[in-house]
């Protein structure tokens, strides 16, 4: 048993797996970051439209 | 078990992998048409700055990416649909599915899955409304353009032609959450420059066309009907485009570039109609080849001219006061 090159398709599918998790990391981030924009921006002191009115 | 990077019978497996067409993280990417992406990106900007309500930067970034990726989702299932066509035709052979890199269904998945997390998260990042106009953006390119008139008439770019021009009204919407005159102003513009880049393109592109067995004009009507309907085409866009630079979007710069570009455009156009097949096959369609990449400079540079005349506005210079 003995490790060798990886093969072309092995780099390939790797490039694949790293871009994929890049992507992921980046969405995770991105919705991280909107949360804590409309958090920040939305004005909770008023109250939304009364049921009861 | 990952296969990445060990393996204890070499010399079958490299051999039994070497016929495989994995894609690449690049083979996906392209899927997405990112040439195209950077026309969608970059009008929904103008669209968006353009625009007199302002937007949280942050919230304005996540607004552009998923419209750019809205996009992507309809390049991708463009691709699906038309690979048939785009085996044949020499400018679309090197794309990801003919190439046999991404299976058709892959396309597929890619491409709903990204048109629905497009629009949710361009809905929650802004508003509905300018979610609901991507989504109708992504229907009227698949459905209306791609399935129904890209192979059933020559006037498949003229109608077509509305989805590309669709961006600056999301971007305006996203920002402003209600439609208004202005980005319909620069919808007109990409609407009307749509038809003439591509017969252009058609031109010299020659027999693809006729190859793919897609009614372009200049399959069904000849290539001198498609000459003369590009002078008619760019008559009437340097009309719109120079009568635009007097309303709420335009102003002195934009004026001025619309007035020097539609004039070069204008005479690309008359040299356009003025030649025969004859004299664009002696010199390899050079008027027509350089009239497309005019058309590429042509819109970015009226859509850069609205985005300064925005970002002058709060300085008082800007517009027409």
């Amino acid at each position: 048993m003995s490790f060798h090159e990886p093969h072309e398709l092995h780099k390939r599918r790797l490039g694949r797996n790293v871009g994929l998790g890049v992507v992921l990391a980046a969405f995770v981030a991105l919705i991280f970051g909107l949360t804590i924009v409309k958090v920040t921006e939305t004005d909770f002191s008023k109250a939304p439209v009364q049921v009861s009115e | 078990m990952s296969d990445i990077g060990y393996t204890s019978q070499p010399t079958a497996q490299a051999a039994s992998h070497a016929v495989e067409p994995e894609a690449s993280f690049g083979d996906f990417f392209a899927l997405l048409k990112p040439r195209v992406m950077t026309l969608v990106v970059f009008t929904a900007l103008v669209g968006m700055l353009a625009a007199p309500v302002p937007i949280h930067p942050f919230v304005g970034f996540c607004a552009i990416l998923f419209i750019a990726l809205g996009g992507g989702a309809s390049g991708a299932l463009n691709m699906w649909w038309d690979a048939d066509i785009d085996a044949v035709m020499r400018r679309t052979k090197g794309r990801p599915i003919p190439k046999g890199k991404v299976t058709p269904d892959e396309a597929l998945g890619i491409g709903v899955a990204l048109s629905g997390l497009s629009v949710i998260m361009l809905s929650l990042a802004t508003n509905w409304l300018a979610g609901g106009m991507l989504a109708f953006t992504i229907f009227f390119y698949i459905i209306v353009y791609t399935m129904w008139l890209k192979r059933s008439t020559p006037q498949n770019i003229v109608i077509g032609g509305a989805a590309g021009a669709f961006p600056p009204v999301i971007g305006w919407l996203a920002a402003t959450g209600s439609f208004a005159i202005e980005p319909w102003l620069m919808f007109l513009l990409t609407f009307m420059w749509t038809p003439p880049h591509f017969w252009a393109l058609a031109l010299f592109m020659r027999n693809d066309y006729d190859d793919a067995k897609v009614p372009m004009l200049t399959v069904t009507h000849g290539r001198r009907a498609t000459r003369v309907h590009i002078l008619v085409y760019t008559v009437l866009l340097a009309v719109l485009a120079i009568g635009t630079g007097f309303t709420a979007v335009g102003g002195p710069v934009y004026l001025a570039v619309a007035l020097v570009l539609n004039g070069l455009f204008l005479a690309g156009a008359i040299r356009i109609w003025r030649r025969d097949e004859t004299m664009s096959e002696a010199d390899d369609f050079r008027v027509e080849r350089r009239f497309f990449r005019l058309s590429l400079i042509y819109l970015a540079a009226h859509f850069a001219a609205i985005l300064v005349e925005a970002l002058l506005k709060p300085y008082g210079l800007g517009g027409w006061g």
